[in-house]
């Protein structure tokens, strides 16, 4: 740019001209980027929509020759075999046990945890408590595998005999421990947005601490916490690693956490680990397999979604 | 604007009519005004940088500004005063066009900018062409957490002047015209957040003096400083008239009295009295200026 | 008179009771609290201690072998640095931009409300369907193969909203009176956001870009569904090579593996020495882990006291 011409244009007497003249370029660079940024967050969108997109199409032959009454009812999958069995109902049964042996573990500890954060520790305990329990969030779940396969399993086959090598109880309760600092931290967000006047009201009419955390603060806090515990179980049911691990690769149609079995997420792995050709009926079963969980999980975010925008209206 | 009531209770005016004129006390007390004949004469004399005319101002479907008619005359000071919520920031926000930020606001009627003849509110006005000749300065002091030389230099870098000579030449004449040149001129590359609050306002005017703007906005540019650094801007906002025209925004009625050669009286989104500021403080035409001025409301 | 002296040592009662229930409470918490804590912590110092035996240098620049006391992590670690060198070019600009727009730019719309309940909603999807996204359309559809290039897109995608919620609180930080005083000069939108938004932000920005970087390091579940292989005895392509022009390519597109797949290969298998193996390649994860974490607290730290708004 010219800085003789800038300098006399600026704060002179300018013409019409002039004041939209430099002005141009500018804005079309303005405009430009404006685009170029919005591009960039689309992505999200067709992110999403590349995930249903590829689930479905990739599941569609899948469908086509399994109608939908085996696949939710069969007892048996067994995709790989000559005679191949597709029904679901192993694998979703062993997310489910792995899953609620989990949030036995979680939904307590974690929200025993929030009431005492939130409502008992003194100041300097939560500030060093909470990025403690953030860090535990960030340990990669192949390490929490490990220690379930190699560490709690033979601590509880001291305790139960013939407990298997791979279980789905270890699994669980690993994945427990591993969501514990996730439910903690949503539920204590949701009770300290509890306003402290109501705190004080109860207080004021004798209440112990302990009377006021579960008679006012819970209660005012319920959708806050409800949504921690369904996004902890969203994370459960979506966890791979420690159940490919300790739990199990073989599907196992049983209620029984004792035994091994493999989860919907397990399957993908186990089938992934060999050979998959565009097409053959491995890849085609783990885009089912795939399209099952992604819906579970979504129906469990939305939940959690509108339970959380709850609390946050409320107050 | 013209007076409909002639209000009686004041004391007459000195037969000289120079000097000081005072003001009758009253519960808040008075307000002095010092009138300097020749600065008078220039004032009144002095050609139209900006007329408002018609000008309504929505928020929404709120109607924050009313149909408001005044002019700005060219190197003078035109003071806004009026209680809160008057609308003298709205007012004063106009001539920049910074409500153009906030999505759902609107501009009727005309603020015409002399001798281009442009109505900076109009809707094929762009905004930024208008910001690029109307410069402001605002409550709090707000220098960019860069250097001092870098804060006076970013609205040149923006005009696209590169030349690292012109750029020092002009934030050194900048620094001068805001009085600060002195204090700062061994630590330019030093933060601006680390001078005292008269001083980082003092580096704000000279950000906006830098770019030579054609009208100085200044939004209460005191009420957040101590009484020495105010009383050290308002004099340099005196003296800036011969560079610039200045619109100044202020809740301190003496300041508009110290200050200012024109002063503008507004409420509820009204301009209720326009007038020069001895005629304002000392003999009002409207009673809702003298009540406000003698401090019957706040 | 009696009837309220009893009155008085039954209301006495009650509140000792409750005032006990309350204690117990305190210990009962602390306990659970504790009691986490330490059952990682005693688990992470297990892992340690198991994998001991094998820190060594001759661990960071093995292959994997057959035989697990020869075995090492050379083609891991080197594969995760690759692969995270995509991921930070794919992810960065993404993100950085994406939450610009939302922040900066965007209005009120539905537009913008589908972007951000994406954004939300892509947060809570399970890793290995980004594995299933990846393999249908990296692998596939854009013939990408079982490579490092796949590998690095599908992990910026799985960490696109970390990086976009993060970078969205740093802009936000920058106060408005900034901004205000950036258009009263005559700058434009952009001049105002490239200028001052996002140098003033560069602290939070980059801390999320490196807490993103940390839960990369460890997803295994996506890069299995890939295929990458644990077997690899031989390292990607360097992308410095001897001849003209010096920068090649084609280790984007050479199979791998990563530090998270290796340490799951060797505790998959039987062999007891193996997991000695899988232990040190965890405890090394594991502190990679922590020490990013560490280094965008610190980075947080730093910037928070240079620009003290």
């Amino acid at each position: 740019m010219n800085t003789a011409a800038t300098d006399s244009a600026v704060g002179a007497g300018a013409s019409m001209q002039v004041w939209e003249r430099g002005l141009r370029a500018r804005e079309l660079r303005d405009r430009c980027v404006e685009i170029l940024l919005l591009a960039a967050a689309s992505v999200a969108v067709f992110t999403t929509a590349a995930i249903v997109y590829i689930l479905v199409t990739e599941s569609l032959p899948f469908f086509a020759h399994v109608s939908l009454r085996d696949f939710f009812t069969d007892t048996l999958w067994t995709p790989m075999f000559d005679r191949p069995h597709f029904g679901i109902m192993p694998l979703v049964a062993g997310t489910l046990v792995t899953t609620f042996v989990a949030l036995c573990l979680a939904i307590p500890c974690g929200t025993i945890i929030a009431i005492y954060l939130s409502e008992f520790a003194p100041y300097r305990l939560r500030e060093f408590v909470k990025p403690a329990l953030e860090l535990l969030g960030a340990v990669p779940t192949v390490v929490y595998g490990y220690f379930a396969l190699l560490v709690v399993t033979p601590f509880l086959q001291r305790f139960i005999p013939g407990l298997p090598g791979f279980n789905m109880l270890s699994a669980g309760l690993v994945i427990g421990i591993m969501i514990i600092p996730y439910v903690a931290s949503v539920s204590e967000d949701a009770m300290r947005a509890v306003p402290n006047y109501m705190r004080e009201g109860s207080y004021a009419m004798g209440s112990t601490r302990f009377q006021t955390a579960t008679r006012v603060v819970v209660p005012g806090a319920l959708s806050g916490i409800a949504a921690a515990y369904i996004l902890g179980i969203s994370r459960a049911v979506g966890e791979t690693m420690v159940v490919a691990v300790a739990a199990g690769l073989q599907p196992n149609l049983t209620w029984n956490p004792l035994e091994s079995a493999a989860t919907i997420t397990a399957f993908i792995v186990q089938v992934s680990l060999g050979d998959l050709p565009h097409g053959s009926v491995g890849y085609q079963s783990i885009f089912a397999a795939g399209l099952t969980l992604m819906v579970t999980t979504l129906l469990f975010n939305i939940a959690g979604y509108f339970l959380t925008r709850r609390f946050r209206e409320v107050y | 604007m013209s007076s409909e009531v002639k209000f009686s209770g004041l004391m007459p005016a000195s037969p000289d009519d120079s000097g000081i004129i005072p003001v009758r006390e009253s519960g808040r007390g008075a307000v002095q005004v010092t009138v300097d004949e020749a600065r008078r004469a220039t004032a009144v004399s002095s050609p139209i940088k900006a007329r408002v005319s018609g000008l309504n101002f929505y928020y929404g479907d709120f109607l924050a500004l009313k149909n408001l008619n005044m002019e700005i005359r060219e190197h003078q000071v035109t003071a806004l005063i009026g209680p809160s919520g008057c609308g003298k920031s709205t007012f004063l926000r106009c001539f920049n066009r910074m409500h153009d930020l906030t999505p759902g606001t609107r501009y009727e009627g005309s603020v015409v900018l002399h001798p281009e003849d442009i109505n900076l509110v109009a809707r094929g006005i762009d905004p930024i062409s208008v910001r690029m000749r109307i410069g402001m300065v605002f409550q709090k002091p707000n220098p960019f957490p860069k250097s001092i030389f870098e804060n006076v230099a970013y609205g040149l870098r923006v005009r696209g002047l590169r030349s690292r000579v012109r750029l020092a030449e002009q934030v050194e004449q900048a620094l001068r015209a805001a009085a600060l040149w002195d204090e700062v001129k061994d630590r330019l590359n030093e933060s601006g957040l680390s001078l005292s609050g008269g001083q980082q306002q003092r580096l704000c005017i000279a950000r906006a003096l830098a770019t030579n703007p054609e009208v100085l906005l200044f939004d209460e540019p005191t009420s957040a400083l101590d009484p020495i650094a105010t009383a050290r801007i308002e004099e340099l906002i005196t003296g800036l008239r011969e560079r610039v025209t200045v619109i100044i925004v202020t809740h301190n009625m003496q300041q508009a009295a110290r200050v200012s050669d024109f002063t503008a009286f507004m409420y509820l989104g009204e301009l209720i009295e326009f007038d020069e500021t001895s005629k304002i403080f000392t003999n009002p035409g409207k009673k809702a200026t003298e009540d406000y001025i003698t401090g019957r409301y706040g | 008179m009696a009837a309220v002296r009893a009155g008085a040592a039954e209301l006495e009662r009650s509140v000792q009771h409750r005032k006990l229930m309350d204690q117990l409470f305190v210990l009962v918490g602390m306990t659970v609290l504790f009691a986490s804590l330490l059952t990682l912590a005693l688990l992470f110092m297990k892992l340690v201690h198991d994998g001991s035996a094998r820190f060594g240098w001759d661990f960071f620049m093995n292959f994997p072998s057959r035989n697990a006391a020869r075995a090492g992590i050379l083609s891991a670690w080197v594969g995760t640095c690759l692969v995270m060198l995509v991921t930070v070019a794919a992810a960065m600009p993404v993100g950085v931009a994406a939450a610009i727009y939302l922040e900066e730019y965007a209005s009120k719309n539905w537009v913008t409300a589908v972007i951000e309940i994406n954004v939300t909603n892509l947060a809570g999807v399970p890793s290995i369907i980004y594995g299933l996204l990846a393999l249908g359309l990296f692998v596939y559809k854009f013939n990408l193969g079982q490579s490092i290039a796949a590998a690095g897109l599908t992990l910026a995608l799985l960490i696109l909203p970390i990086v976009v919620v993060a970078t969205r609180e740093a802009l936000r930080a920058v106060p408005r009176a900034i901004r205000e005083a950036a258009y009263a000069l005559g700058a434009t939108h952009w001049e105002v956001t490239a200028h001052h938004v996002l140098p003033y932000s560069t602290g939070g920005i980059l801390t999320g870009m490196i807490i993103g970087l940390s839960r990369a390091i460890g997803e295994t579940a996506p890069i299995i569904t890939i295929g990458a292989l644990a077997f690899i005895a031989f390292l990607p392509t360097p992308p410095i090579s001897g001849q003209f022009p010096y920068l090649s390519f084609t280790w984007l597109t050479d199979p791998f593996t990563v530090m998270p797949i290796q340490m799951f290969n060797w505790l998959s298998r039987p062999d007891q020495a193996f997991q000695v193996n899988a232990a040190a390649a965890g405890a090394i994860l594991l502190a990679m882990t922590l020490l990013m974490n560490g280094v965008a607290i610190y980075v947080r730290y730093r910037f928070r006291k240079r620009i003290n708004w």
